[in-house]
């Protein structure tokens, strides 16, 4: 791996400092590596809004933690890689990076000229400050959990800095995503200042968030846009109504009012990059039965739940890996357990529940698309010979009762990862994990994830991810049911949407072209 | 005195016994504020740092103690969800939901009244019996869902004013009224349906009382029996639903802003209670049970102002 992950690194690198010169120049052709229109040379410019329907929890990059949050903050904070549309990561507070050898250090190099939006340049200590803190390595708690693994910050001079790293690790790249803030800058929750394309303006709870253009974002066409404002809303309906009423330009809006959105009006489809599962709690009788858990999974049709409940808006799974996440995601598992209802009641029978049993489903009832597949879910087990019923409560009960408690017996919930690594979606499956909320304990997975970890070849390395979602498949540690389509509105006259295998709405390369 | 000292007593009394209440079953029911923040990828570091630092970590009477003490020194805490000053937050909404509120009220009285007499004089006749049936319509029509209605008329349809769009007062005073003005018609057409009502069976029953014969013998006509005498003492007992209109209107008007999406204090009760944010929720809670019973109260004096028969016993 490390060729191909020092290639990737080096062509990136290598593409940018091309291009970025030729934009300086005036010329405006060049197309940067995450913006996927050709149009840049018309003008653009004007006001975009974006409904949304939660809020941000909080404008600090390292406090901030919902994905909505994160998609917005997308905008507004680099780090030293970013992500880019197809999955890759680019170069971005720094301009090259170097791992060594044993996979302890990393040496990046910061990109020459690139500013915070205060105006002053970013300087190797603002980036050491900025990764202490969050890796906790200046006296506080760590705040971004994944960058435990980091020893110190070191800085060789001016523009260099080397992280140095408790465990070896060939796949830390993935968290420097994490946010390059100013030095000692203490107002990020209430004024964030980052390095982003776009610049903090305001923000009033429950209404709005607006970010202007930062004239000084290091990618020469990029924003194309002058201002973006976030409406934030109540609900889908609420949305819908905005679209249709002209308050918003575009929004990320639910699969059950995409047929009500109208003419004039874009549909954009792409993975919500989540999956949706059918969590069987693997400690609470029957399911700590591996063959009542495979007949669960043969009892339920992940195709007709698509079918049905998201009008065939969504890809299948089969695995806690998303599909976007093309290199890791094991598609061979896809139909390991096709609808089979005779397998079913033979498993169950064989696990000692011949006549079925009685269970319980708990769903958050804010999530229609929950609760809808829930219904269609208690039909196919009762085939079965299983007895579901659907419990609903709110979001904040179904987090402290189900989610950290674990007190339920099967649940419906979609789980996103953070990062572009399969130890966002893998991780929570190892036996001690805080988030492995479905109480899967498997020795056999625990080490093969272990050996994953260390593996320094990239080629070896997908190979023990893949062997590692085929033990949670053949131990049916949940039902993986799909990835529904995250499904997006823009008003006609605007383009250069661009999804991203990663919850993120970037608004940079969102263009008027009429 | 005696007397508005024990009401301010009363007063003080019913906002913290109303308090205490909301934080003891918000604290029963499950759901964790530093849960809600963290969301799935909490830690359990994570999770006990939050808790540490949001104060949640100490006991129920603790919290709500240290609570009552802030308030009682003026500060009413940092809302756990927005990470700013309550009173910030409550202070920025004021002036919207005060400015629907009156609005709707305004409303209520300009139009009940008449329409009320107008029911009275003419019931029995096609006019009156056509008021009747519009007055129960309203009565029966929630106001959520006239505000849906009137979205769909008049924003979808006649495009007055975009759904879900909202301008504030210092911005454009003519933009900010076109934006609230339905959904002040949406609080106030029931409660004129009630109101009107109520006043038109207030005062047939007056049209039996002896005075009234007593006046109609003296041949007044029957314009100054009515506004002269029948009206006054019919409108003491609508004064009385006056008070407790003015709660309702409150209370409507957080499921209307919801439904126009109008940032009043509503909107900021819903998710304060959504996302178990102990401090506004609290703040929020308090203030509403201090505008009813302030209502109640103002409701009283002008009872008493206006019928001299009724004293207020100490």
């Amino acid at each position: 791996m490390n060729k191909n992950f020092i290639r990737k690194i080096v062509s990136a690198v290598a593409a940018a400092a091309i291009l970025l010169p030729l934009a300086a120049c005036g010329s405006g052709g060049g197309e940067s590596s995450s913006s996927s229109s050709a149009q840049s040379s018309q003008p653009s410019g004007g006001e975009f809004v974006f409904g949304m329907q939660t809020q941000p929890d909080h404008l600090d990059p390292f406090l901030a933690t919902t994905a909505d949050t994160r998609s917005i903050l997308f905008n507004l904070f680099e780090g030293l890689v970013k992500p880019d549309k197809d999955g890759n990561l680019i170069p971005a507070v720094a301009e090259s990076c170097t791992m060594s050898d044993d996979a302890l250090s990393y040496t990046f190099k910061i990109r020459k000229g690139i500013k915070f939006h205060n105006g002053k340049d970013v300087t190797a200590e603002d980036v050491k400050y900025s990764l202490d803190t969050a890796a906790g390595l200046s006296g506080g708690k760590a705040l971004v959990a994944d960058l435990t693994n980091m020893k110190s910050v070191e800085i060789n001079d001016a523009s260099t800095v080397t992280l140095h790293l408790k465990q070896a690790d060939y796949e830390f790249l993935p968290y420097l995503t994490c946010a390059i803030i100013p030095k000692d800058y203490k107002e990020q929750d209430t004024h964030p200042i980052g390095t982003g394309p776009f610049e903090f303006e305001s923000y009033t709870p429950q209404q709005s968030l607006v970010l202007k253009k930062n004239p000084d974002y290091w990618q020469k066409d990029l924003p194309k846009l002058d201002k973006v404002t976030f409406k934030l809303e109540t609900d889908s309906n609420a949305l819908l109504m905005d679209l249709q009423g002209g308050s918003v330009d575009g929004a990320s809006i639910a699969n059950n009012v995409a047929s009500q959105v109208g003419k004039g009006f874009q549909l954009i489809q792409s993975n919500s990059n989540s999956v949706q599962l059918l969590g069987l709690n693997n400690a609470k009788k029957p399911f700590d039965n591996v063959k009542v858990r495979q007949a669960v999974s043969y009892a339920i049709s992940p195709d007709e739940i698509i079918s049905t409940v998201n009008d065939g808006k969504a890809v299948r799974a089969g695995t806690p890996v998303i599909p976007g996440l093309k290199k890791y995601f094991d598609s061979g598992l896809t139909h390991a357990y096709d609808q089979n209802t005779e397998k079913a009641k033979q498993l169950l029978s064989e696990a000692g529940y011949a006549n079925g049993f009685a269970m319980t489903i708990t769903v958050p009832s804010n999530y229609t698309v929950h609760v809808d597949t829930a219904q269609v879910i208690v039909s196919e087990l009762k085939k079965a010979g299983i007895t579901a019923q659907i419990k609903q409560v709110d979001f904040a009960t179904w987090l402290s009762e189900t989610y950290t408690q674990r007190n339920y017996e099967a649940t419906i919930i979609s789980v996103d990862g953070t990062t572009l690594s399969p130890r966002s979606y893998l991780g929570r499956y190892v036996s001690g994990a805080s988030n492995n909320f479905v109480n899967y304990k498997s020795g056999e997975f625990d080490s093969v994830y272990k050996q994953a970890e260390n593996e320094p070849s990239e080629d070896k390395r997908v190979q023990l991810y893949k062997q590692a979602q085929e033990i949670l498949s053949k131990d049916a540690a949940s039902v993986y049911i799909q990835d529904i389509a995250n499904l997006n509105v823009l008003k006609d006259g605007l383009s250069g949407f661009t999804p991203y295998p990663l919850y993120v709405f970037d608004a940079s390369v969102i263009q008027r072209t009429k | 005195m005696k007397f508005y000292l024990k009401k301010l007593l009363t007063l003080l009394l019913t906002m913290v016994l109303v308090s205490l209440m909301a934080f003891a079953a918000f604290n029963l029911i499950p759901g964790d504020p530093a849960q809600l923040i963290l969301g799935t990828q909490a830690t359990p570091a994570a999770l006990a740092e939050l808790h540490q630092k949001l104060g949640l970590d100490k006991s129920m009477p603790e919290r709500y103690a240290g609570w009552l003490w802030s308030l009682l020194h003026g500060d009413m805490g940092t809302s756990l969800q927005y990470s700013r000053p309550v009173a910030e937050l409550i202070g920025s909404r004021l002036p919207v939901t005060a400015a629907l509120a009156l609005l709707a009220l305004l409303m209520i009285f300009t139009v009940s009244v008449p329409v009320g007499v107008l029911t009275a004089q003419k019931r029995g006749t096609p006019l009156g019996r056509l008021l009747d049936s519009v007055t129960m319509l309203n009565i029966s029509m929630p106001g959520f869902f006239l505000g849906i209605l009137f979205i769909w008329v008049f924003g979808l349809v006649l495009r007055f004013f975009s759904p879900g769009g909202y301008v504030s007062w210092e911005d454009d005073p003519a933009g900010f009224l076109r934006y609230m003005i339905f959904p002040s018609l949406a609080v106030a057409l029931p409660n004129i349906a009630v109101s009107s009502k109520f006043l038109r069976s207030a005062l047939v029953e007056e049209s039996h009382a002896d005075y009234v014969r007593t006046a109609v013998s003296k041949g007044l006509s029957r314009h100054i029996i009515l506004y002269r005498h029948m009206l006054k003492n019919a409108l003491i007992p609508f004064l009385t639903l006056s008070g407790m209109m003015v709660a309702e209107i409150f209370s409507g008007s957080i499921l209307i802003e919801q439904v126009f999406g109008i940032p009043g204090v509503g909107r900021l009760l819903i998710s304060s209670i959504l996302s178990r944010d102990f401090p506004l929720l609290e703040s929020l809670v308090v203030y509403i049970a201090f505008l009813v019973v302030l209502a109640n109260f103002a409701a009283d004096l002008l009872l008493q102002a206006a019928d001299p028969r009724i004293r207020v016993k100490p």
